[in-house]
């Protein structure tokens, strides 16, 4: 296996419920991630990818199989996640509604195992919200629940910019912000992948994004990764039918997408 | 904090609810001791409003008061004596109890300050004991989840499906001897935490799978960090209108079952519930002796009532999505 390969899963599977309510959400995926790689995980509602996503960032622990981060095993995760942070889907319930968001960007400062200085934090705070089309001042004293969807959600990315991360799992990042803010975050994040040298995992439903970002897509259906490969092998050459779905469903202006 | 007590006294319910509360643990806590009883009237059941029947003998100038109690029986009789203009000359009875006294002639305000001691104390000890039992059984449930919450959310509901009422009679019972105050309300505490279990047991399972729990998580927040950063904000407004629910329903509680006898026993324990049951007893209320029945009632209601507004109000501002 080479060195540079930064989540390393072998026939991992995770189950929620007991009993006769067992589900199954990761079924016996395997697959290898390198370092400095743009991965889409893509998937409809349910398939599983979130649940990949967060067996990823080591806060589920897959039921069997094994799970590798950097060649050993997610055991310290606050090791773990010093290196590797995440954008979370949903970004209605990610803050704390108790507390300003402001506070919120800056204790994620926590996690850092070098501890930047207090203006350090505020100065790295301001540029992160002005990489995500925010002013500082626009959200100064704001709680989480007086923000739209899509500013939460670039809270989160700026979250993710103001502690540069070298790993980002990024579950649905862009999926409550308008088509002109999502080319300018995604072009951000572009940047700072050159800078940092990130290594980035998609999580999305729409096949478009992930084709025109990523390395490598992974399919996910019914928590089995039924295809893997180039975006263009992928889009161009699909070999398993649920890919063939996902394709034909990109909406299309010149073509007629509902089908009567 | 400082915002949220701001907010707090906003609402107008609250403030009420507030001073009604006050008032009544004020004078609960400082009543027995400030205020000196009146001594012991040698005629029980007196009232200044209500005698129930009044003799006049124009020969002595004299006017007898008197309570009819059980039957035919005088059981309360007092004369006055008055002068040849009508003024009183001697008077014992009428202006020197507020509200009057009970069957064996104590004076009821000191009694009804006592009684809202004690029903204060046994209302807060069974809320405390209540709350804390409920509050960690359902944090363990809602957090462990699986097999330990499916046990004990089978345990918390059987002791829903068991009368607690029933439960605190019987137990009640056993102890015919002497019951303190600290029994009943042990008693009280220990039969009505499953609600508060349960309540929180779902607010906490709910909260267990939150995205805002794992953002803490991978922002380096230790454990108790985010109990009490992130969970307790959430669960606090509920645990706290819970605690007041059951302090509420400690102090009816109490009433309730001293109402049937089986409360406080033995000196000193007089809560609001055992001046009504004494009443009772007394047969004050058939004989229309609504100073027996009327002020405890009214005390007990205030309280209650103070308290469901006061949970009331909380309501709308714990929760920041229905602040106004």
């Amino acid at each position: 296996m080479p060195s540079n390969i930064i989540f390393s899963a072998k026939d991992i599977s995770k189950f929620f419920g007991h009993g006769k309510k067992r589900i199954c959400a990761v079924n016996n995926v395997s697959f290898d991630i390198a370092d400095g790689e743009i991965v889409s995980i893509v998937g409809g509602s349910g398939c599983g990818k979130s649940v990949l996503a967060k067996i990823m960032l080591g806060l589920y622990s897959p039921d069997s199989g094994s799970f590798l981060y950097k060649g050993k095993p997610i055991t310290n995760t606050r090791n773990h996640w010093n290196e590797v942070q995440s954008v979370f889907q949903d970004p209605f319930g990610c803050f704390n509604q108790f507390f300003s968001i402001r506070s919120q960007l800056k204790d994620a400062f926590g996690i850092l195992k070098e501890k930047p200085s207090k203006q350090n934090i505020e100065k790295r705070v301001d540029e992160a919200l002005l990489a995500v089309n925010v002013k500082p001042l626009d959200i100064e004293g704001k709680y989480p629940f007086e923000l739209s969807g899509g500013q939460m959600q670039r809270m989160l990315l700026a979250r993710i910019f103001a502690l540069k991360p070298k790993v980002l799992i990024a579950d649905e990042p862009t999926s409550m912000v308008d088509a002109c803010v999502r080319a300018n975050i995604l072009d951000y994040l572009m940047k700072l992948k050159e800078e940092l040298g990130m290594t980035i995992v998609f999580v999305t439903h729409d096949i478009g994004l992930a084709y025109y970002v990523s390395d490598r897509i992974f399919i996910m259906h019914e928590a089995k990764i039924v295809e893997a490969g180039k975006p263009e092998d992928v889009t161009q050459n699909p070999q398993s039918p649920h890919t063939v779905r996902l394709l034909e469903d990109i909406p299309d202006i010149n073509r007629e997408w509902i089908k009567k | 904090m400082l915002k949220l007590l701001k907010n707090l006294i906003k609402e107008p319910m609250f403030v009420i609810g507030v001073f009604l509360f006050l008032t009544t643990v004020f004078a609960g806590l400082l009543g027995p001791s400030l205020y000196t009883p009146q001594p012991r009237s040698e005629f029980g059941y007196e009232a200044p409003l209500a005698p129930r029947g009044i003799e006049v003998d124009l020969s002595k100038n004299t006017i007898t008061h008197w309570v009819v109690h059980r039957g035919d029986t005088l059981y309360a009789k007092e004369t006055i004596k008055k002068d040849s203009l009508g003024n009183m000359l001697n008077n014992t009875a009428l202006a020197k109890y507020w509200i009057g006294t009970d069957n064996l002639g104590q004076d009821y305000v000191a009694l009804l300050l006592r009684g809202l001691q004690n029903s204060l104390y046994v209302g807060l000890l069974a809320g405390v004991i209540a709350t804390t039992i409920g509050t960690l059984v359902g944090l363990f449930a809602g957090f462990k989840g699986g097999i330990i919450d499916d046990i004990l959310n089978m345990f918390t509901n059987l002791f829903i499906v068991i009368p607690s009422f029933v439960v605190l009679v019987l137990v009640s019972t056993s102890f015919p001897q002497g019951r303190s105050l600290t029994l009943i309300a042990v008693l009280i505490g220990f039969t009505t935490w499953p609600w508060t279990a349960r309540s929180v047991r779902a607010q906490a399972a709910s909260l267990r799978g939150r995205d805002h729990i794992s953002l803490a998580r991978i922002n380096g927040a230790s454990n108790l960090q985010i109990i009490f950063k992130h969970i307790l904000p959430y669960l606090a407004s509920y645990v706290f209108m819970v605690f007041i629910m059951q302090v509420a329903s400690g102090i009816l509680s109490e009433s309730a079952i001293s109402m049937i006898g089986l409360g406080p026993l033995g000196e000193g324990a007089t809560s609001l519930g055992v001046i009504l049951n004494t009443a009772k007893n007394q047969s004050a209320i058939t004989d229309g002796l609504w100073w027996g029945i009327f002020p405890a009632a009214i005390v007990i209601t205030v309280i209650v009532f103070a308290l469901y507004l006061l949970n009331n109000s909380m309501e709308g501002v714990f929760n920041p999505r229905l602040r106004k």
